[in-house]
């Protein structure tokens, strides 16, 4: 069976959504000559019309998205790069979060906003940002950051038929990296579901999007070692599955929580703050945060980049200090 | 020599008890040959030779449990000279070893299942390896009461997860030696220490303390009490898979689900009346008719008026289906065992009667493949058959409802008004998960069950 790369995974899941519902459409800058990233390859030629480049300003893409969904449309708008996404930020935080709470539920919003994200690819400052937490702490928006092809597949498509603005993050140096035999992939998800990825009795790592991979590589790594991980894909973190983060964190009484943004403010801390509310008799160690330094912008030079992304060394030395506590 | 390895029997089962060896090292092997049995939490299975040749060793002897991808034993085969071991495939399981943080890899060997408890216990390597396996430090202190006197800061703080253990097992953790950093307790120790069978726990013995009392019944033997060597006037039973299994879901079912209670009394004269009709017919079909495929019949045909409770609290998901998949209790000497009759709305009376008597029969024999125990979405048990008029049945967890057919008994009833007479009653108990019903429709559902089985209309 051929293997899959995210960003087939993502172009495949848009021509069938634009096949399959003609209320669909994408507009996004560049789009139309398929997009830096060529995630949208082809797509224009297929849907004619419905595949629509966007001046360069954000506000208007998820402006025109919003609109298009009062309407009955279902956008999906691509941002460039997440960095650029701030410029369109009210737009999503003070109107597309707010519509069906505003209409006390009786209208909703459905529309996605695709954005790679993430560093790891020399991008410097304006090409490498994390952006989950300014979003996941806004309900009303739904926040989704996959990490293998499968899910990609199965989450963008649960994305574009969610009634609710949804923000699917795709980390960029994944989109050709991470292959995977879609037919031997475990099940469609959903959004809000989590995924224990590996089982170990020593301790648990909490990651998504490139971390994700990271920490897998990390733990096999260990394991030779005789540290055994349980690792959880939490590849939807608003809403985000508590249940699964919990019965994780309890299994082990260690957790090892590792995200590419900043530490302040990181949705790193909710996840800790969760299990400590929760699971706290279950816990034996201080939950352990592994994060970017909290710095204002991924440095460009590539030892700088280093320095300031979590890596498999990175986790797996938090990891030993964290199995021999 | 080809080597075989504890086969993944099932979704989410990580580790298997060898019950017994059908060769000896030395015996000619057939390929498909039954090599041993194998009970793990969720079936007890034979194992058959992948190979063909002469038993070679055996690494894992019968009452030890190991993990999935254990070496079990060793086949000698007619190329046996070629040093094929990291060659020899696995035994049955499908499960796809390969390159889990693979990052171009190909099949992700992602465990498919997520298991529901916190993993009991400790993932020691293997039970073959177990004497190395007591890690680094120190084994736990064998006798209570003397004071470890450690001037590190560590040793006097114990962790939630350390305080809880030792608060629900009664631990004196003063007796306790750390491995931790600064000689802390962790809570591996305590789990270690529990398993070492110091205190009565649902933990596996493993071999190490096979060593220390050698007399110790090995586990796995169902009957089988264990006098403990300190002449103590109690003795530790040791738990099988099943009865561990059995114990978890009832706990999460309990610890999870706010569970309700409701009974109706059933004039059952008209099923009487029906299965007197069809017995001969059935008889002759081969099926020997009893009240509970009649029972179990009404039931999926009032499921049909209310699905709400043909469903499944599933992680936070409510899952109602379209499909009856209905689970049978069943006793048998190793412990309560579940069987699901799959798609019982297609089955007549008769149909029913084969299945459930079939599978109750397999249930005890301990032949029930995975596929027949798992899926059900709403369970029927017959309690009647112990004597019981009135159970409250624990829900099957994730399944938000469950019913019983209590004994039926004779007594009078008022009828028609003012008349008094004879019937043959039962009751009916419902227990339900309250988080995805409640009163009206479990009520609803209780009635029109009663209705049924007093009309026999409409199934």
């Amino acid at each position: 069976m051929a293997e899959v790369n995210v960003l087939e995974a993502i172009r495949e899941t848009l021509d069938e959504a634009l096949s399959e519902d003609d209320r669909v459409f994408i507009i996004g800058e560049d789009v139309e000559a398929g997009g830096v990233f060529r995630a949208t390859d082809g797509l224009a030629k297929r849907h004619p019309g419905r595949v629509k480049d966007s001046p360069l300003a954000e506000s208007s893409i998820i402006g025109i998205s919003i609109g298009a969904a009062h309407y009955g449309m279902r956008p999906i708008a691509e941002i460039q790069f997440a960095d650029f996404i701030h410029a369109g930020f009210d737009q999503l935080c003070s109107e597309a979060s707010r519509w069906s709470y505003r209409t006390k539920g009786e209208q909703y919003l459905p529309m996605v906003v695709r954005t790679p994200w993430g560093g790891g690819v020399h991008g410097g400052q304006h090409h490498s940002q994390s952006i989950e937490a300014y979003y996941t702490h806004m309900p009303g928006i739904k926040v989704v950051a996959p990490s293998f092809p499968a899910d990609y597949r199965s989450l963008l498509k649960a994305s574009i038929a969610d009634p609710n603005p949804v923000l699917f993050l795709e980390h960029k140096r994944t989109y050709r990296l991470v292959k995977q035999d879609v037919a031997n992939a475990p099940a469609e998800t959903s959004i809000g579901r989590a995924r224990i990825t590996r089982r170990g009795a020593d301790l648990t790592m909490f990651a998504y999007g490139l971390m994700l991979h990271e920490c897998l590589a990390a733990s096999e790594e260990l394991a030779g070692e005789g540290i055994e991980c349980t690792v959880v894909d939490l590849l939807s973190l608003q809403p985000l599955d508590v249940e699964t983060v919990l019965e994780a964190a309890r299994m082990t009484g260690k957790v090892l929580v590792v995200h590419e943004d900043t530490l302040t403010g990181g949705f790193g801390g909710e996840i800790a703050a969760l299990i400590a509310e929760h699971a706290f008799e279950y816990l034996d160690a201080p939950i352990r945060r592994l994060a970017a330094p909290d710095i204002p912008a991924m440095p460009y030079h590539h030892a700088m980049e280093a320095f300031f992304m979590p890596d498999k060394q990175k986790i797996a030395a938090a990891a030993r200090d964290l199995a021999a506590y | 020599m080809p080597v075989v390895e504890m086969p993944q029997l099932g979704e989410s089962v990580t580790e298997g008890t060898v019950l017994q060896w059908f060769k000896e090292p030395g015996d000619a092997v057939a390929v498909d040959e039954p090599l041993c049995e194998i009970e793990t939490e969720k079936v007890t299975a034979e194992l058959p030779s992948p190979y063909a040749g002469r038993m070679g060793e055996i690494h894992v002897s019968a009452g030890e449990t190991v993990e999935v991808g254990a070496p079990l034993c060793s086949v000698e085969t007619a190329e046996s000279d070629v040093p094929s071991a990291g060659a020899a495939p696995p035994a049955t399981s499908a499960a796809s070893g390969g390159d889990r943080g693979g990052w171009t890899g190909g099949p992700m060997a992602i465990p498919p299942d997520e298991r529901t408890g916190p993993a009991p216990a400790s993932p020691e390597p293997t039970a073959s390896s177990a004497s190395a396996s007591v890690r680094a430090g120190p084994r736990p202190a064998p006798q209570r009461g003397t004071i470890a006197v450690n001037p590190e800061p560590r040793t006097r703080f114990y962790s939630p997860a350390v305080n809880r253990l030792a608060a629900q097992h009664q631990i004196d953790l003063s007796g306790v030696k750390g491995t931790g950093i600064d000689g802390r307790i962790t809570r591996r120790d305590i789990e270690r220490l529990l398993e070492r069978g110091d205190a009565a726990t649902g933990s596996e013995p493993t071999s190490v303390r096979e060593q220390d009392a050698p007399s110790v019944q090995r586990p796995g033997s169902p009957s089988g009490g264990v006098q403990s060597p300190g002449g103590r006037d109690y003795e530790t039973v040791p738990l099988s898979a099943t009865r561990r299994t059995i114990a978890n879901r009832m706990q999460q079912s309990n610890l999870e689900a706010p569970q309700a209670w409701t009974m109706v009394e059933v004039d059952m004269s008209q099923v009487f009346a029906r299965r007197a009709d069809d017995s001969e017919a059935a008889e002759a079909a081969g099926a020997r008719l009893t009240l509970l495929p009649y029972f179990t019949a009404a039931v999926v045909a009032t499921l049909r008026e209310f699905p709400a409770l043909n469903a499944r609290w599933d992680g936070d998901e409510l899952r109602r289906y379209h499909r009856f998949h209905i689970g049978i209790a069943v006793a048998s000497d190793h412990g309560l065992i579940v069987p699901v009759v799959k798609d019982a709305g297609d089955l007549s009376v008769v149909g029913l009667a084969r299945q459930i008597a079939d599978l109750a029969e397999r249930a005890r024999a301990r032949k029930l493949t995975i596929d027949e125990i798992e899926g059900g979405t709403f369970t029927v048990n017959n309690t009647g058959t112990f004597g019981s008029v009135a159970s409250k049945p624990i829900v099957n967890h994730p399944q938000v409802a469950i019913v019983t057919l209590e004994r039926v008994v004779r007594r009078p009833v008022v009828v028609g008004g003012d008349a008094i007479a004879i019937r043959p009653m039962a009751n009916v108990c419902l227990s339900f998960d309250h988080r995805a019903l409640d009163g009206d429709e479990a009520g609803g559902f209780l009635a029109a069950l009663k209705e049924r089985l007093e009309t026999g209309e409409g199934d």
